[in-house]
């Protein structure tokens, strides 16, 4: 089980609520288990979503593994110049 | 990704020296071709029709005159180019922004376009093109797009991310927000508390190099694009998508670029010249002019931004808030989003909120610009710090010394960092000789710190070894700031060779596999860990190779500065074999000895920097000259210093323009009044000073060399560290981007009249 911590737009669509406990394994667990929760979600996994673990921003590594004990923060997917 | 980018603190003796670049010679000779370079047998020339009005219903177009003009080969409208985005409301957004649709959005905006056999020719084509419009009220302010009785430019935009969803359209498409802790019970602890708003006018990117393209599509349905593009794989998607093509079919070549800094990102003339050679079967070239680059490419947003932040008497910053209004052009964005994600990343806060509102105008389509929105957030935070901290009584760079995140400190923006470098660039301005040289009668200093993400990406690259032991590099990202010298750098590092012996290429789309764009400063970053990985691989075989031609096992063979080792003293009489050695003798071993590395390059880190400016204000004139410029900044490992250099200088230039000079400028019609650089003045050399560079190395974990992207976060300080050296210049608060003479003059009469 993994805490989650949404930002303030997307905690709208996942029933008003910022923080969630996921049984997750990697991102790519966790996006399947928070569409699953909250179908809504799922336009915004499509649009794009980052992950901080720890502070470090992975924005496509689906298979990155999630520590139990990290930090956990969805972030929305940025492009840069 | 079957590699560990983790760092690991080794000693370099390529990396960090400064190689002329493999680009240089042929740049200064002018041999480099660029977009506008590029021929084929038999070309056309494309022209764009372009809307001379800021909003209005395209209620028919005509294009039966132009056809018939002899030399006319083909003329296109948006019925050329079919909705074939299957409900992607993106790209709908771009495919309706390269040939508007229904209804012109903005002046420049493409309504048709012809190729012909020549100019002259396209030229008068267009003029045979009648089209009839409806013309409808029009709004180019940011602030005024977002009152309710504004004219509205998109009757099917509702705001997101409100409580409750709106009952009517907005010009506003987006709220967001993000935050954290209680702002009202934070602000109740100030003893201090500075609240202001802030605008910034919309800028270009200002490249040199106008937009440039070929586009030959064959009979059999393939076709090529040569193009100078920031990112030619998703030239190729976005264009193969547009088309209605297999993206396989489409190979695109990209071109010297002449600068791009997030303008490139995005096809405007691309699929235009792409459905111009389909329908007249033979090659079209089309090359922007500049008045063309300024009315339909580009710009950044323009905004309008409130901040309010309180401190204690100690210094402490108690709660921190913005709102933030970005405009986006015609089309749905997300550019206040990241300026309220990046306004106080600098910061350690407890109380923190800022919301975003995404704002449509008719202007250009949003693009891009170097660490976009963080510029504006930043000068508007930063220039709220500096009179906070003149409140307290405090120095400005202490006070932002004892606020300043670091390791363990939540981010505005929500995580929490690790490792991150804006104590110490603080800690260098300190006790930098610029903070204490003294100033003249009219001058002023300023200093402003800067945040700015940073991103990976996906990335490919290919090494080959030639028998002769050269070793050809091709990487799948453009290089828009010497990314050539650096890989190079990088490959003969790892590999343990000469410079000299590695040659690095940009390789087409049909050449090696999907690159993300070089944007969101990657390039080096990325791409140098595909490099390294490449370069692995091919180490890999390079050991098989000689454990071959000594006939003993693999794993007895290691590889020790560009030379294969047999370990072991039962090997002691084997001389080691160098890369050149192994490589000779590959066609009798194997065949060709070759890397490649495809991966997704993560964990790029967050970058900080801070910036002191020295100015000179003309009282009489409101004329401001920058005297003196310093640019402290972490680029984690700066592979090629020349070229990190270059990265921070080019940065505070353009923000220099940004922050003196550069707006667009929209009459009351809703054209664009300065679409050239006689009018729209960017700095030239003799504008600016020769800005000095001080380059901190905090390694990055997440990369083997410890390197950051350097391309952006220098230019997200510079309208600050600006606009606080000319307030404490004129003693006067600015608060409107540009400070042209008449702002400042302006500013100055409204002191003396109270």
């Amino acid at each position: 089980m993994v805490e989650v911590t949404l930002w303030g737009s997307l905690s709208a669509v996942a029933g008003g609520k910022a923080r969630h406990d996921i049984e997750a394994k990697d991102i790519r667990e966790l996006f399947r288990k928070l569409a699953e929760q909250y179908p809504g979600i799922e336009p915004w996994i499509d649009r794009g979503i980052a992950v901080a673990i720890d502070g470090t921003i992975y924005r496509d590594t689906w298979s990155k593994e999630l520590p139990k004990d990290a930090e956990i923060f969805l972030l929305p997917r940025l492009a840069g110049g | 990704m079957n590699f560990d980018p983790r760092f690991s603190g080794r000693q370099f003796a390529s990396v960090g020296t400064r190689p002329i670049r493999p680009d240089g010679v042929d740049k200064v000779t002018g041999r480099a071709r660029y977009g506008a370079d590029f021929n084929m047998a038999g070309q056309l020339v494309g022209r764009v029709l372009r809307s001379p009005h800021a909003h209005a219903v395209i209620k028919k177009i005509d294009t039966s005159k132009a056809e018939k003009l002899a030399g006319v080969k083909a003329v296109i409208t948006a019925k050329d180019l079919p909705d074939l985005t299957d409900g992607d409301a993106a790209m709908y957004d771009i495919l309706d922004n390269c040939m508007a649709r229904k209804k012109a959005l903005y002046d420049g905006h493409a309504v048709a376009a012809v190729a012909a056999i020549d100019a002259r020719i396209a030229r008068q084509a267009l003029k045979l093109i009648e089209v009839e419009y409806e013309v409808l009220p029009h709004v180019t302010d940011v602030d005024e797009a977002a009152h309710h009785h504004a004219p509205l430019i998109n009757d099917q935009v509702f705001t997101e991310g409100l409580e409750e969803k709106p009952a009517k359209p907005s010009n506003v498409t987006k709220r967001t927000q993000f935050g954290h802790g209680d702002v009202h019970a934070g602000f109740a602890k100030a003893d201090f508390i500075v609240e202001r708003s802030y605008k910034t006018e919309q800028t270009h990117q200002g490249y040199i190099e106008p937009h440039a393209c070929v586009a030959s599509v064959n009979p059999d349905g393939t076709a090529d694009l040569w193009v100078c593009t920031q990112g030619h794989f998703v030239y190729r998607q976005h264009c193969a998508q547009l088309l209605g093509m297999e993206a396989s079919k489409l190979r695109v070549t990209s071109s010297e670029i002449g600068g791009g800094f997030g303008g490139k990102t995005h096809v405007w003339a691309e699929p235009v010249a792409l459905a111009l050679s389909r329908k007249a079967g033979r090659p079209v070239k089309l090359v922007m002019t500049r008045d063309e680059v300024f009315r339909a490419s580009g710009p950044t947003s323009a905004t309008s931004i409130d901040v309010k932040i309180g401190a204690r008497k100690d210094g402490t910053i108690t709660a921190a808030e913005a709102t933030l209004r970005y405009s986006c052009g015609p089309y749905a964005g997300s550019w206040a989003e990241i300026g309220a994600m990046t306004a106080f990343a600098c910061y350690k806060l407890e109380n923190v909120k800022t919301v975003g509102y995404e704002v449509l105008v008719n202007r250009p389509k949003t693009a891009a610009y170097r660490a976009p929105s963080a510029p504006m957030a930043a000068f508007a935070v930063e220039s709220a710090v500096d009179e906070l901290a003149h409140e307290l009584g405090m120095d400005a760079v202490d006070f932002r010394i004892k606020n300043a995140a670091q390791e363990g400190t939540r981010a505005s923006y929500g995580p929490v960092y690790g490792p991150i470098g804006i104590g110490p660039t603080l800690e260098a301005v300190k006790h930098h000789p610029h903070m204490k040289a003294p100033l003249k009668a009219n001058q002023g200093r300023g200093m402003a710190c800067g945040f700015w993400f940073n991103f990976g990406g996906q990335t490919c690259t290919d090494l080959n070894i030639g028998m002769d032991g050269s070793v050809s590099l091709a990487v799948g990202t453009v290089d828009v700031g010497g990314s050539r010298a650096s890989l190079s750098l990088v490959a003969a590092e790892e590999l343990g060779i000469d410079y000299s012996h590695v040659k690095a290429i940009v390789a087409d789309t049909s050449s090696l596999g999907y690159n993300d764009m070089t944007d969101g400063s990657r390039g080096t970053f990325s791409s140098s860990m595909a490099t390294i990985s490449a370069a692995r691989n091919a180490i890999k075989i390079l050991r098989e190779r000689a454990a071959q031609m000594w006939d003993i096992p693999v794993e007895d063979v290691t590889w020790e500065k560009g030379h294969a080792v047999a370990k072991g003293e039962k090997y002691g009489n084997l001389s080691p074999l160098s890369l050149k050695d192994i490589a000779a003798k590959s066609g009798t071993t194997g065949g060709p000895i070759a890397g490649h590395s495809e991966l997704v390059a993560d964990g790029a880190g967050v970058s900080f920097a801070t910036h002191i400016c020295d100015v000179e204000v003309d009282p009489e004139t409101g004329s401001t000259r920058v005297i003196r410029y310093t640019v402290v900044q972490d680029a984690g490992k700066a592979v090629h210093p020349t070229y990190v250099e270059g990265q921070y200088q080019g940065g505070a230039a353009q923000g220099i323009g940004w922050a003196l000079n550069e707006e667009y400028i929209y009459g009351k019609d809703g054209r664009l009044q300065n679409a050239g650089f006689l009018d729209y003045r960017i700095p030239v050399c003799s504008d600016l000073p020769m800005i000095d560079t001080q380059i901190l190395e905090i390694p990055n974990p997440n990369h083997p060399y410890g390197v950051r992207g350097v391309g952006e976060t220098s230019i997200v300080p510079p309208l600050a560290a600006i606009a606080n050296a000319v307030s404490n210049a004129v003693g006067v608060r600015m608060t409107h981007i540009p400070m042209s003479p008449p702002r400042i003059l302006a500013a100055l009469d409204a002191e003396r009249e109270g």
